[in-house]
């Protein structure tokens, strides 16, 4: 088995036509994402929901001290909005399962293992 | 210095080991090592050996010399290794060293998560065990750039646990669809070739060896059939395509009675066999329209209608500006037909910097007695076009309009 992290990036403007409906809607297709992942054979290890990137304050860290912008640190027209951190067999199965994740795109990063 | 015949001898050895042994031994040694960039060491190892020891049985010598060699190293490095993400290799119904396994090996190289160009230097350097300088020149870029894609390729391969398996059926569809477009590219780079380092010819055959490779892999899917046939119906007209000067020779002014009729007799077996198999893929189609070129007396005398119809269902399997351009080109040669309508539907293709569209585009302005428009296509064309053959070409066609137009 393997670790991976699904990022999930889409654009942002959900959230300003988001009604209780949808909402209700967006979770039900959540937990269906994540039978989906049991019936594979994988597990959800963790996962959460961001709030928008307007929220977002980075660190830089340049040669001098450290400055804090506003924003996230790469703007872009999709943000990420979100993750889980996913244990597969393989990739060919997280690939599979980044497919039924309700997200607009979905970046699969293998997580690093490293020595005990 | 070697003398020559030693230098002969060893280059047709080689020959006979990336044509036959090479994806057998890679691939098995791979299942062992769990590690790309040991296994193709140890392969290259057994190959100095061989060249030296010159055994008879040369798959099977190699396979157990690079096995043993492989098995030495890992011993020797065990603790180093442990830190390395290892070739996730999944559990088979048949474990033992087979001739399945350049499968195996193919499919990862060709795996749809990597980006083409690292999916056909994978394979041109594991499968058909291509020097990396040569790959270099197939993707047309630096030795060095190539060898760090292959490098950052074969980490992502264990460190994304891509797994080393031949995907099963509900996938496999799909997953050929990726290695065949690959071993098209191959062929077609060998076709149009840049002439440098590894001859046309030699690509070409990589490509077809490749193809027969995947026929005998597996013989109930039509598609690679159907590729093997295209490929070799191209091949049929090698000799034909340039003249003695070295110029390229048109399709349309081609003689016949040069094209090879035992590999068309051959690629036309392969072709019907796929087209009888079931749903059309896009190479069997494809392959059907080299076929009709293949069978036609002459260019006028072509089944133009039925080169229409077979792209007609090109496009409904495989819907791709290429194939529209290709379909316009073969409508404009039916009789009666409207060249100036077939003009403007190519001008609405969405084919950014392909140089076959500004060529297709200046034949039919030149048709249309639009010379001046027809030369500045021809310009168009050449800016795109670096082979330095088919720059001779266009050069040929663009001074064969009417000379008051053309620019010096």
């Amino acid at each position: 088995m393997a670790r991976y992290v699904f990022l999930m990036y889409d654009a942002e403007d959900w959230y300003d036509t988001a009604d209780a409906q949808s909402v209700a809607d967006e979770m039900r297709l959540h937990e269906e994402f994540m039978e989906a992942v049991k019936a594979a054979g994988a597990t959800v290890l963790g996962g959460e929901a961001l709030e928008r990137s307007s929220t977002a304050s980075t660190v830089r860290k340049g040669s001098g001290e450290p400055l804090v912008t506003d924003g996230p640190f790469a703007d872009t027209k999709e943000a990420l909005g979100g993750f889980y951190v996913l244990d597969a067999p393989d990739l060919d199965v997280a690939l599979r399962l980044a497919t039924l994740c309700p997200a607009g795109n979905v970046e699969v990063r293998p997580i690093m293992d490293l020595p005990e | 210095m070697m003398p020559v015949e030693t230098v002969y001898r060893d280059t047709v050895f080689r020959e006979a080991v990336f044509r036959e042994a090479w994806p057998l031994v890679v691939a098995s040694t791979a299942r062992l090592t769990r590690d790309l960039d040991l296994a193709e060491d140890c392969v290259q190892d057994a190959v100095e050996r061989a060249l030296r020891a010159r055994p008879d049985n040369l798959a099977a010598w190699l396979t157990t010399t690079a096995h043993r060699i492989a098995l030495d190293r890992l011993r020797r490095e065990a603790t180093l290794r442990r830190k390395l993400p290892l070739l996730v290799v999944p559990e088979d119904p048949d474990p033992g060293p087979g001739p399945t396994d350049p499968l195996r090996l193919v499919f990862t190289c060709c795996h749809p998560a990597l980006a083409r160009a690292s999916q056909v230097a994978l394979t041109l350097r594991l499968v058909c065990g291509v020097e990396v300088r040569t790959v270099a020149d197939v993707l047309l870029t630096g030795e060095a750039g190539v060898a760090r894609r292959i490098t950052r390729a074969k980490r992502k391969i264990a460190a994304a646990r891509i797994p080393y398996r031949v995907p099963p059926d509900d996938e496999l569809a799909g997953r050929l669809d990726v290695v065949l477009t690959v071993v098209h590219l191959l062929h077609t780079a060998g076709h149009v070739g840049p002439g440098t380092g590894l001859t046309d010819a030699d690509l070409t055959a990589r490509a077809s060896g490749l193809a027969r490779m995947l026929v005998r892999l597996l013989p109930t899917e039509p598609e690679p059939r159907a590729l093997l046939g295209l490929i070799l119906l191209t091949e049929a007209r090698g000799p034909a395509r340039t003249d003695a000067a070295g110029e390229a020779v048109l399709l349309a002014d081609q003689d016949r009675t040069q094209w090879d009729r035992d590999l068309i007799r051959e690629g036309l077996q392969l072709v019907t066999a796929a087209l009888r198999a079931g749903p059309q893929g896009r190479f069997a189609l494809q392959g059907a329209v080299a076929g009709l070129h293949a069978v036609a007396p002459s260019w006028a005398e072509t089944d133009w209608a039925q080169v229409v119809t077979t792209y007609d269902a090109l496009l409904r399997t495989w819907p791709s500006p290429v194939v529209a351009l290709n379909r316009a080109a073969a409508r404009s040669r039916l009789p009666g037909a409207d060249l100036r309508a077939i003009l403007h539907e190519v001008d609405t293709l969405d084919l950014g910097d392909y140089r076959y569209l500004p060529a297709t585009r200046a034949d039919l302005l030149t048709r249309l007695g639009r010379t001046a428009e027809a030369a500045a296509a021809y310009e168009d064309a050449l800016a795109l076009t670096t082979n330095p053959v088919e720059r001779a070409l266009l050069l040929r066609r663009r001074s064969e309009i009417d000379p008051r137009v053309v620019r010096s």
